[in-house]
């Protein structure tokens, strides 16, 4: 990193613990990620207290999806650790020993984290009722009629009641989206990772679902960590943004002071470029 | 044809009883193999990957008439029990069909789409639980159409079994001819008898293709998709009220 960049002299800290009860739910500890030779997320510490809203923001290929996808583990760190709450979820404790986590081990913690993807995702096979109840019953262990209605809050919700019974290919994209934010929300976890999920959506269908997640955000005390093109949207819902370039953290604030006096020079062009 | 009497109407309709038992004997084998070599195919662990990798092309590049022999002749040699020539057949074809099935299985499997596995993931399903619910539903309608292929080929490949003294359909011809000293009309009723069963066959699979696609929400009527694909343009709120009314 070059000495005119105004790189933060101490790492993210999203929530500082000052109000009773909050606790700090994210930390990445010096996490590294590589694919072959390339550095996607250089050394990360990041720390995000539970409740807050973090939105990731930077040019493609800054590692702000690899952070959503190693929280999900669907990607492993190559060094470095995270932890949910005071539970390891990259690795787990053998013998007083750090060891990468087992797939059962992840499978447990990575209950607590849901994840909306950019394409939805949603399972063609299962129709919407049962894409929401699925999780809940199988994995929860709940009770399908508890799950089921649950599920049927929650579209309604989502403003989808009358399309439970249909199959995810019979609905627009963003009915598609938001039976998935029902989806994730179902599994109430304490932690919600949405990777750009308007980007594959019609343009007049981006709206609805941003007003869905601003709801969400005001309404609930779920942590989320957001990566998104919609600055608009990320200036309402945030408690924190952070400007990725390169694998780093460059920058990282408030949202109005990064939308309105960033310092760092990549971070103007990045925003002048998108606003 | 008019000299082919009664009796060898019934010799010749028995043969296409033991084809359809050969058939499904067989298939239910194949089917088992296939999806046991096929799902072994995609093991995240090397060495089952190898095994039924193994597996695959040993049996895919042997010749089912020569394996058949060698199951009928030469497993009594080392072996000291003989085979009954229908099971000598249904083993050879159930474990070469099922070769090219698992061809088939590991294939659709792989055409899942990445972001299915990861919500799967995301939902923390356990691996079985992602296979069972996510993955091979959503593989089925695509195993479908190459199976009916494998079933057909499966269908006139059970005609070997002649060789061994398996009563089906063409060893009946074999006897008719016999008989009648004439090959024209046996044989060409023998070949409709086969193009009927594979028809009968294509349409059973159709009916179960389209039932795979309606399990996966492609069932004909796309009526719904198209209303909202060109329907008026809704933002905000308004979207939501908008699926609250449908």
């Amino acid at each position: 990193m070059s000495a005119e960049h105004s790189t933060p002299n101490t790492p993210p800290t999203v929530g500082d613990g000052a109000n009773s009860g909050e606790t700090e739910l994210i930390h990445f500890d010096k996490v590294t990620k590589r694919f072959g030779t390339h550095t996607v997320l250089d050394a990360l510490d990041m720390k995000v207290f539970a409740g807050k809203h973090v939105t990731l923001i930077g040019p493609s290929g800054s590692g702000k999806t690899t952070i959503l996808r190693l929280m999900m583990t669907l990607l492993k760190p190559d060094e470095g650790t995270i932890k949910l709450g005071d539970r390891y979820l990259t690795h787990e404790e053998k013998g007083g020993k750090l060891v990468p986590a087992s797939d059962r081990y992840s499978r447990e913690i990575r209950k607590n984290i849901g994840m909306v993807f950019q394409q939805f995702n949603l399972f063609p096979n299962m129709k919407v009722l049962r894409n929401i109840t699925e999780a809940p019953v199988h994995v929860l262990g709940l009770d399908k009629d508890a799950a089921e209605e649950r599920a049927r809050e929650l579209l309604e919700l989502v403003g989808l009641t009358a399309h439970l019974d249909k199959y995810p290919t019979q609905l627009s994209g963003g009915q598609q989206q938001r039976v998935a934010i029902a989806r994730a929300l179902a599994m109430r976890p304490q932690v919600l990772l949405l990777d750009e999920v308007t980007s594959a959506l019609d343009p007049e269908l981006v709206a609805g679902v941003l007003d869905l997640l601003r709801d969400i955000a005001h309404s609930t005390d779920i942590t989320m960590l957001c990566v998104t093109h919609e600055m608009n949207f990320a200036r309402d819902i945030s408690d924190c943004v952070m400007m990725f370039d390169a694998g780093r953290v460059i920058e990282f604030g408030p949202p109005e002071q990064i939308f309105t006096e960033p310092e760092n020079e990549r971070t103007r062009e990045f925003l002048s470029a998108v606003l | 044809m008019s000299d082919i009497t009664w009796g060898l109407w019934e010799l010749l309709l028995k043969g296409v009883w033991i084809t359809v038992q050969l058939t499904v004997y067989s298939a239910a084998l194949a089917a088992v193999v296939a999806f046991g070599i096929g799902l072994a195919r995609t093991h995240p662990r090397w060495i089952v990957r190898f095994l039924s990798g193994a597996y695959f092309e040993v049996f895919r590049g042997t010749s089912a008439l020569i394996l058949m022999f060698w199951m009928f002749f030469v497993l009594p040699m080392g072996f000291g029990w003989q085979l009954a020539p229908m099971w000598a057949a249904v083993l050879t074809l159930g474990l070469t069909y099922g070769a090219y099935g698992s061809e088939v299985v590991r294939g659709a499997i792989a055409a899942v789409p990445a972001g299915q596995r990861e919500a799967g993931i995301a939902l923390s399903f356990s691996p079985a639980q992602q296979l069972r619910k996510v993955v091979l539903p959503q593989a089925w309608p695509g195993m479908v159409p190459p199976f009916n292929n494998l079933l057909i080929e499966l269908l006139k490949g059970t005609a070997l079994v002649s060789i061994l003294g398996v009563g089906d359909i063409a060893f009946g011809a074999s006897l008719v001819r016999n008989a009648t000293a004439q090959s024209a009309p046996v044989y060409t009723i023998i070949l409709v008898m086969y193009f009927v069963l594979a028809f009968a066959l294509t349409r059973g699979m159709r009916a179960v293709e389209r039932h795979a696609k309606a399990g996966v929400g492609q069932a004909p009527a796309k009526r719904s998709r198209l209303r909202s694909a060109t329907g008026p343009a809704v933002t905000g709120t308004a979207a939501r009220a908008e699926g609250e009314a449908r």
